[in-house]
């Protein structure tokens, strides 16, 4: 049992880490901004789940592949498919449902802390 | 890239290109793994803890999960310290929920001396907005490209 | 056609002020820096404000320096690289002087100079003060991203200075002279990258410094000195290069604002930039040492990528300027 918990944590480790190096490689060779890096990695999410691919990286690494953005793009397609098995209308907002809390605590906790925090410059 | 400029001198875009500083290969992609790794497995903890404890599964779990990373990420901009893991940890720190959080976060905090609504609600989206479009545009797509195919197939 | 300008009667610059962000004064002109400022906001609520501030700080250190009081001043030449130049207008809102803005980027300083000694030459007017600010945070979140995103800096990034420079120029008084100046002109090789803007200015701060060889017939072991804006470690590389090419050695006269301004370390990487950055250190360190005439002649090139962010977005590449000022002491 404590030894399972500990790979899954590796996993979940490895399969993090790898997905932010590839996106650091991207960085490197191209020098595209974060914000394009965001877009690419949650597109290739909904790729990858739309091919069916993405659910058993999901399954190996938990975590490790639910947490960076491409989960996030992953969550939005497996939302979607999942609607539209039932009707038309569920396939269109299956995506956004699915992704409703990322999207509710982005919006609250972004103005939330916006209202207590203020803006302070840096030294280095 | 065109650009309308019609005295473009290669020779010196190369050379500028051949004396420029290259970043640190290995360091920068060790970096980005550990750090990127390490946020991974804080998601993991927290997914660890409520599955275990609270008996949360499924969709519901990996929701609040990302609503804890992403209160996190938030957090962390809100104190000045997420754009320094940014700097050490590059890609390692941008791709997970965290960055994304970071992305919203960033431009309310900053934008908040305009005014609290064209200032941070306005601005809250300027990195952001992409994903929210690209994220429901691409998942309306392969939800009607399903649907089509479950009822043909 | 003749880009270089000879001033006869040699307006002087009886008086310069300067002020500094919390990170410059600690730099290697700390010591010349008359105000230096604890914390980056300056007691405003925004950075804009506080630039303006910083800006209408140095003016007044700038009249106090050269004795004058504000009503003997006739104009005030300022630019600044905030959209519309508002700080040097809301700067210039608190004096009762006549006001002019420009606006060429890093190179802002040696425009306004250039101009503000034109005026005096010709005899139009008796007091003018040229200054020029610029700050971290209101030039961070203009151009690139917002502060706390936590994005990584490519190794050729420079570094926005936060500082803020005035000189009075005046028709009477001591001080060191301007004699000569060289207007540059808009040069663009093709460089697109908008964090390495030393690459893209480099060949402006060429085509003026070669142009000023060639049109006043002097070489480069006639200056003490010859000071760039800022070009960074990098472009100060590049431009030396470029200028060895056209048959100059300039290695040993060569010094560049933004390369002096930091203790250079891994941080800043490439080193200063931005308006302020030669208006700081001319009107800290180098004005300092002309006066005590430890310097007998040098020429002073402020370089200016003319850039923004809709036509990065837009995908131009970025032209770039230098114009080329001279000060005898």
């Amino acid at each position: 049992m404590i030894l399972n918990t500990i790979f899954i944590f590796i996993k979940a480790f490895i399969v993090g880490g790898a997905i932010c190096t590839i996106a650091q490689l991207l960085i490197n060779y191209t020098k595209i901004t974060s914000g394009r890096i965001l877009v690419y990695f949650l597109l290739s999410g909904v790729l990858l789940q739309a091919l069916g691919i993405y659910q058993f990286i999901v399954d190996f690494g938990g975590a490790g592949a639910t947490v960076p953005i491409s989960g996030f793009g992953y969550l939005l397609a497996k939302g979607a498919m999942e609607g539209a098995k039932e009707s038309l209308f569920k396939a269109i907002t299956g995506g956004i449902t699915a992704a409703a809390m990322g999207i509710t605590a982005a919006i609250i906790f972004g103005y939330l802390f916006a209202l207590i925090f203020k803006s302070k410059s840096k030294r280095n | 890239m065109k650009t309308s400029n019609d005295c473009v001198n290669n020779n010196y875009l190369e050379y500028v290109k051949a004396i420029s500083p290259k970043t640190n290969q290995k360091r920068s992609l060790l970096h980005a793994f550990w750090v990127g790794g390490t946020i991974c497995c804080i998601g993991q903890t927290f997914r660890f803890i409520l599955e275990n404890f609270i008996g949360l599964s499924g969709d519901e779990l990996s929701a609040y999960v990302s609503m804890i990373m992403i209160f996190l990420g938030a957090f962390l901009t809100g104190l000045g310290v997420y754009d320094r893991i940014g700097k050490y940890a590059g890609g390692g720190s941008i791709v997970p929920i965290t960055g994304f959080a970071n992305s919203v976060v960033s431009p309310a905090v900053e934008f908040k001396t305009e005014g609290y609504i064209f200032g941070t609600a306005a601005k809250m989206f300027t990195v952001a907005g992409p994903i929210i479009v690209f994220g429901v545009a691409s998942s309306v797509l392969v939800g009607l490209l399903y649907f089509i195919g479950y009822r043909i197939f | 056609m003749k880009r270089t300008i000879y001033f006869k009667n040699k307006p002087i610059i009886v008086g310069a002020g300067s002020i500094a962000g919390p990170k410059e004064s600690e730099g290697s002109i700390a010591k010349f820096i008359e105000t230096k400022m604890q914390d980056d906001t300056f007691g405003e609520d925004s950075f804009e404000k506080a630039e303006s501030k910083m800006l209408f700080n140095a003016i007044k250190t700038a009249i106090q320096h050269a004795k004058k009081q504000e009503n003997e001043i006739d104009a005030i030449i300022a630019g600044d690289l905030l959209n519309q130049i508002i700080s040097s207008t809301f700067a210039a809102r608190n004096f009762r002087t006549g006001y002019l803005g420009v606006y060429n980027a890093c190179a802002t300083f040696s425009e306004a100079l250039t101009v503000g000694a034109t005026m005096i030459d010709g005899g139009y007017l008796k007091n003018v003060i040229c200054a020029t600010s610029s700050h971290f945070a209101s030039a961070e979140r203009q151009y690139r991203y917002p502060l706390e995103l936590g994005c990584t800096r490519p190794p050729q990034a420079q570094w926005t200075v936060t500082g803020a420079g005035a000189c009075v120029i005046s028709s009477e008084g001591y001080g060191p002279k301007i004699t000569a100046s060289t207007i540059g002109k808009v040069v663009d090789f093709g460089v697109i990258d908008a964090n390495n803007m030393g690459a893209a200015m480099a060949p402006a701060a060429m085509d003026t410094l070669f142009t000023h060889f060639n049109e006043t017939g002097l070489t480069p072991s006639d200056y003490d000195l010859i000071i760039t804006g800022d070009l960074g470690t990098l472009g100060s590389r590049i431009f030396k290069d470029l200028m060895w090419e056209k048959g100059f050695d300039i290695e040993k006269q060569h010094v560049d604002c933004g390369e002096l301004i930091y203790n250079i370390c891994e941080s800043e990487y490439q080193g200063g930039s931005g308006a302020g950055c030669s208006a700081l250190v001319f009107s800290s360190y180098i004005y300092k040492r002309l006066k005590e005439k430890k310097f007998k002649k040098i020429i002073m090139m402020a370089t200016g990528a003319l850039l923004s962010t809709v036509s990065t977005q837009q995908g131009e590449s970025i032209p770039a300027i230098a114009h080329a000022v001279v000060v005898e002491s």
